[in-house]
């Protein structure tokens, strides 16, 4: 049974990248606890809309855990506090108390600059996936299902890796700003199948290179990206993105 | 980083399986110092190991002002530290500057006297420059140098518990199964090195001493009473 209850909410404002932004805070009142926490802000921004106040700017699409889109650091953790392997979509009122204050904050890396508020330029890792992350036409037309055969934990593993939605979290869990977690998944997506091994090598460096000249950190395995990745990505991609990066740079 | 810290790792385990001679045999003990005074081997793989830590000290500043600067330049008004990260992985920094802070006090008590004594002349007492014993026993009957070494020795411990594993995540040497036994085999490795350690400082500041040392050390205290050169 849903109860109400009534929060605070501690906003970013920020105008863009070089401006400099605050906090503000709105009340929320005799909210249903099943409500989405981003149903929660978008009932903040029509009263701060009816109010004759700017609305709160925040990144979400497709609201089912999916898309990647919403990034808001809430309360000291990206996504907030959901259950292991959700976005801040699958994050309810329920998981916070009556009267308490949410701080909700954007990713904050060199690598996502501020667009707006909590809406942070993610473009980097567009580009990173342009530096490498894909098979190309050259690999050949499309084999029939069983012509190559596939160990059933490579491709499971395969498709842990490629679920990775590219949100960011990782980054902005970082305290080296590392997009070690990201870079390494889509490499071992493709890695750990025989169709990505043919450019394996340019792929690693590549990708280690676009990452590296967009300012993101560099990886001191703390561990803090697998801890709040909403799809469970593993440190052991890190690991395996080394062992391509470092058999790439030797063969050359 | 990790190839540096790796080489300084095999280092401290020679240098603590050493250190655990003085507790059997202190005629042992000082043999070994003697073997590794300023033969021409031992003092080519001290400036190597010197190189080394040098070298780990400016990768450390670098990647930490790269990861600093990647950072940006706003910081988070709330933060939350989930559980499976551990306290030294996001300190390793702080924790090597203990480090080599508590090496800049272990150098001026036994390399000083030692090595440099036998490489410089009239810096010391060169009858005491290989007579190990003497000299930790001389430093740790201090109880305040042994409380002191194990503040430091705490901190080196957090340092290479973490440094291990990291190290072989880095190289690539890791993955779903070694992931655990690396961890394992980090905690293992960096216990042993710093129990070692820590055994003989404990021992001697408590009074312990092996059978034999009374001889050498009633001809180190005849040394002494020489005075310098």
């Amino acid at each position: 049974m849903a109860k109400n209850i009534s929060v605070t909410i501690k906003f970013w404002k920020q105008n863009g990248p070089k401006e400099k932004g605050h906090f503000d805070t709105h009340e929320l009142k005799n909210i249903p606890d099943d409500t989405s926490f981003l149903e929660a802000l978008d009932i903040m921004n029509e009263e701060l809309i009816s109010e004759g106040k700017e609305p709160f700017v925040f990144d979400h699409d497709c609201r089912e855990g999916i898309c990647g889109m919403c990034s808001l650091y809430i309360n000291g953790t990206p996504h907030g506090k959901t259950e292991r392997g959700a976005t801040t979509c699958q994050l309810y009122m329920r998981k916070f108390k009556d009267g308490e204050t949410i701080t909700v904050e954007p990713w904050r890396s060199a690598g996502f600059p501020v667009i707006k508020d909590c809406m942070v330029d993610r473009n980097a890792f567009d580009k990173i996936m342009q530096a490498g992350g894909y098979t190309t036409v050259r690999t050949g037309q499309a084999q029939d299902a069983n012509a190559i055969l596939i160990p059933k934990d490579d491709a499971d593993e395969a498709m842990d890796c490629a679920s990775c939605i590219g949100c960011g979290a990782c980054v902005a869990a970082c305290k080296n700003g590392s997009a070690m977690l990201f870079v390494s998944s889509k490499v071992s997506q493709l890695a750990l199948l025989p169709q990505g091994k043919a450019e394996a090598a340019r792929r690693a460096k590549a990708m280690v290179a676009k990452m590296d000249e967009l300012g993101f950190g560099n990886c001191t395995n703390t561990r803090a990206c697998e801890a709040v990745c909403p799809k469970c990505e593993t440190i052991s991609n890190i690991a395996r993105l080394n062992r391509e990066f470092i058999s790439a740079k030797l063969a050359d | 980083m990790s190839l540096t810290g790796i080489a300084l790792i095999l280092f401290l385990l020679f240098h603590a399986s050493m250190n655990v001679v003085a507790l059997i045999s202190a005629e042992g003990y000082n043999m070994i110092c003697g073997f590794l005074g300023a033969n021409w081997y031992a003092v080519a793989a001290t400036v190597g190991l010197a190189g080394l830590v040098v070298l780990h000290f400016i990768f450390a500043f670098w990647l930490t002002f790269q990861n600093w600067k990647a950072r940006g330049t706003d910081r988070y008004a709330v933060t939350s530290k989930p559980k499976k990260v551990e306290w030294a992985s996001q300190n390793m920094l702080v924790l090597g500057i203990i480090v080599i802070l508590g090496m800049g006090l272990h150098l001026y008590n036994f390399w000083a006297k030692m090595m440099l004594v036998e490489l410089v002349p009239c810096t010391g007492n060169h009858e005491l420059a290989t007579n190990g014993v003497y000299w930790i026993a001389e430093t740790f009957s201090c109880p305040c140098y042994t409380v002191i070494y194990l503040v430091w020795l705490a901190a080196l411990w957090m340092h290479l518990n973490h440094g291990l594993w990291s190290s072989m995540q880095t190289l690539g040497w890791s993955g779903k199964v070694w992931f655990n036994r690396w961890r394992a085999i980090s905690c293992i490795v960096s216990t042993i090195i710093i129990l070692m350690f820590a055994a003989v400082a404990v021992a001697y500041c408590f009074g312990y001493r092996p059978c034999d040392f009374n001889d050498v050390v009633n001809v180190a205290n005849a040394c002494h009473a020489g005075g310098l050169c």
